[in-house]
């Protein structure tokens, strides 16, 4: 296995920017996800490391050595497309068998490596059929299989779960991210669903309009997003923003709410006449003395717990999570606090997020 | 009285009146698209079936009128076809006769001999089919092989001047063969290929092989470009991906343009009569010109058309499944 790490590196396809310079650096191990909107540049920073891009500026090394223009066959590194691209005129077991016929190995060593593979990943019974007359799920193995029998220097995926269904995706999320566990292997893992970032990710790259907009791990990106895209972004509802302007050691929000601003932000906020207050869904408590108020303009159910939309006025509609069993009406008033360690305040001129000091 | 309205139908429904679902109209309508199928194809062999009668018509029933349905078949045109024959003199017949009583003659030569003939050899059309099949044969695999790789380059790379390339290779076949036959006879008789195999082949070559690379380059556009690149990160180079990947995914557009090219240059009249006189001639322009001695010849050109129609109808036939495809340029997919 192996460190991956980029340097400068970016892509320029005619005048238009699909990822501009990016540095990461991937320790041994590790599964990191690239997470973005669709057109973010996440397929061609993968593309560009396993070679199958040229890149327009910068360095990729691998294990410290410089691929930057290393033919794809050259770099050791599998790739496992959205599609599986499994050739569909082999059967499963040469589909397997290919990237090891092409580093020469014998008969026996193919075999013995391609039962260790189907073994691992439950597919033994696969290995006859062609690939056009497996399901989904089963496709998506062959696919991880035919990357895993060779023992890659590490693994890059596009969105490897993106065609199959809600349940099964969330199954294979569980062993892909299991299987990499076991193999340490280093993962480059591309998706554009922040659900599954999030729960598969040992760090994550948050990217937008090819620039990467923070890296960081699941925790650190959810709670503390770097700049207004992140928040927005990431969660189900994204965090929720506000306009507010700051005087007199509180922030006044829209229908005439006053929040009072917690402690060790004063001295960064005072600069700042105008910010955006973020809140998450679950760190706003409804609170019959609660500081702010709004009223509910509509509630969902979520079995385990309801989500309000609550409208403060100024056409400012915030999401809160309210326990199970609680029922707030339509149109009722209600108030409702904010974790004051929870809370995060923005520059609203260049986006990004304020530091405490 | 109900109306309907209140009381819906007698009896429940359990038809689909969805579109796309196949309604119990739309399959009745697939019966009589059927019957119209038939009639049609029934229609077109016609003319097929008369020559196939033809071949096997004495001189006399070729020109009976009404032409008959049944009558007594004979090798008769086939004999003319293939071979050269001489009158026999009296006295030679009457050896042949002999030979022929004592069972020594074969049944072609029996037939010439009732019409007094003796067979001297084999005719021209012969060695015309001949080179009917070398010249077609060698021109289909070249072009095939040149369109193969010229439509793989057109379908993957970014080509400098890519499109004014692929316009002017299709801009090859814009003129008719007609129009540009008498120029080329002019040059062809330059340069020394007038009524040379090379020269039919190079024709037929270049004039196949737009079409060749036009059609290869669809095939090769609708295989995903991830299955090479799977290969590429696999561990192959782009000239194994391609043999190992791309070729064996592409087989059906190859048939497919293997009978496309075939057909014409099998069947190709106007240049053929135009380029070649004796030693290049091929099948097509010869059978017309097949006027013997007491006139034109009608079961021998009969038998001679049918003869030339086999190997298509065996190749087509052999292929129909691809031609399908190459035909409906992969709107049907695998
Ligand atoms: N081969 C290409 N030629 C031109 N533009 C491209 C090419 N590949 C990608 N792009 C453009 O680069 C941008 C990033 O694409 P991509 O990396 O595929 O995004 P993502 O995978 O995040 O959806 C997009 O705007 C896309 O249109
Ligand atoms: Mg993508």
């Amino acid at each position: 296995m192996a460190t991956i790490e980029l340097k400068q590196v970016e892509k320029r396809f005619g005048e238009a920017y699909a990822v501009k310079p990016l540095d990461l650096t991937i320790p041994d191990g590790e599964f990191i996800v690239l997470l973005g909107p669709s057109g973010c540049g996440k397929t061609t920073t993968l593309r560009m490391i396993s070679g199958l891009e040229t890149v327009t500026a910068g360095q990729i090394l691998l294990n410290d050595k410089n691929v930057t223009w290393l033919h794809p066959s050259a770099r050791d590194i599998a790739f496992v497309f959205q599609f599986y691209a499994l050739y569909p005129h082999l059967s499963v077991r040469n589909n397997i068998a290919f990237p090891l016929q092409a580093q020469g190995e014998k008969k026996d060593v193919i075999d013995e490596r391609i039962k260790q593979v189907v073994e691992l990943l439950r597919i033994e019974h696969l290995l006859g059929s062609r690939p056009g007359s497996l399901s989904g799920g089963d496709k998506q193995r062959v696919a991880l299989a035919r990357a895993l029998v060779r023992r890659p220097q590490a693994f890059l995926m596009d969105e490897p779960l993106g065609a199959l269904d809600a349940d099964l995706r969330e199954t294979m999320r569980a062993e892909i991210r299991q299987l990499q566990l076991r193999l340490n292997a280093t993962t480059v893992y591309v998706t554009h669903d922040q659900i599954e970032a999030m729960a598969m990710g040992d760090r994550i790259v948050v990217m937008s309009a090819a620039v990467v907009q923070q890296a960081g791990t699941p925790t650190e990106v959810y709670y503390n997003p770097a700049n207004l895209f992140v928040a927005k972004f990431i969660g189900s509802p994204g965090m929720n923003l506000v306009q507010g302007a700051f005087a007199d050691g509180a922030v006044r929000l829209p229908g005439d709410n006053q929040y009072l601003m917690p402690d060790g932000w004063k001295n960064s906020i005072a600069r700042n006449e105008n910010l955006i207050v973020g809140f998450r869904p679950e760190s706003a408590h409804v609170n019959a003395e609660g500081a702010l108020r709004g009223n509910v303009y509509a509630s969902d159910m979520h079995g385990s717990y309801n989500m309000l939309h609550v409208n403060m006025q100024g056409d400012h509609v915030v999401h809160l999570r309210a326990e199970r069993g609680t029922h707030y009406p339509i149109g009722a008033n209600i108030r409702f606090d904010i974790d004051p360690e929870m809370v995060r305040f923005f520059n609203p001129q260049n986006e990004m997020a304020l530091r405490k000091n | 009285m109900s109306s309907f309205a209140e009381t819906g139908p007698r009896r429940p429904v359990t038809e689909s009146i969805r579109v796309d679902k196949v309604s119990p109209g739309a399959r009745a309508t697939g019966a009589v698209r059927a019957v119209v199928v038939v009639l049609v194809a029934l229609i077109m062999l016609i003319p097929i079936f008369v020559m196939l009668i033809t071949a096997f018509k004495t001189r006399i029933d070729v020109t009976a009128s009404p032409p008959k349905v049944f009558f007594q078949p004979t090798l008769e045109g086939i004999v003319l076809l293939f071979t050269n024959r001489a009158i026999a003199a009296p006295g030679r017949q009457e050896e042949l006769r002999q030979l022929a009583r004592e069972g020594k003659l074969n049944i072609f030569e029996q037939i010439a001999l009732d019409s007094g003939q003796e067979i001297t050899g084999a005719s021209p059309y012969v060695g015309r089919i001949i080179n009917s099949l070398l010249i077609a044969g060698i021109s289909t695999a070249l072009s095939v092989f040149l369109g193969v790789l010229a439509g793989y380059a057109f379908s993957r790379f970014s080509l400098p001047g890519k499109d004014d390339l692929l316009f002017f290779i299709l801009s090859t076949r814009m003129l008719p063969a007609i129009v540009v036959t008498i120029p080329l006879f002019l040059m062809f008789r330059q340069v020394g290929l007038y009524d040379s195999h090379l020269g039919m082949i190079l024709l037929y070559t270049v004039f196949n092989l737009s079409f060749a690379v036009w059609l290869m380059k669809g095939f090769f556009d609708e295989i995903p470009r991830e299955y090479e690149e799977a290969a590429l990160v696999d561990g192959y180079s782009r000239l194994e991906t391609f043999r190992k990947i791309v070729l064996p995914q592409s087989l059906s557009g190859i048939a497919a343009t293997t009978v496309f090219c075939l057909i014409f240059a099998w069947n190709e009249y106007a240049f053929a009569l135009m380029m070649t006189s004796e030693k290049a001639r091929t099948a097509p322009p010869s059978i017309p010109s097949m006027i013997g001695r007491g006139g034109v010849e009608w079961a021998a050109i009969a038998a001679g058309s049918l003869g030339f129609l086999i190997p298509v109808i065996i190749i087509v036939f052999a292929l129909r499944k691809y031609l399908l495809r190459g035909v409906t340029f992969g709107a049907i997919r695998q």
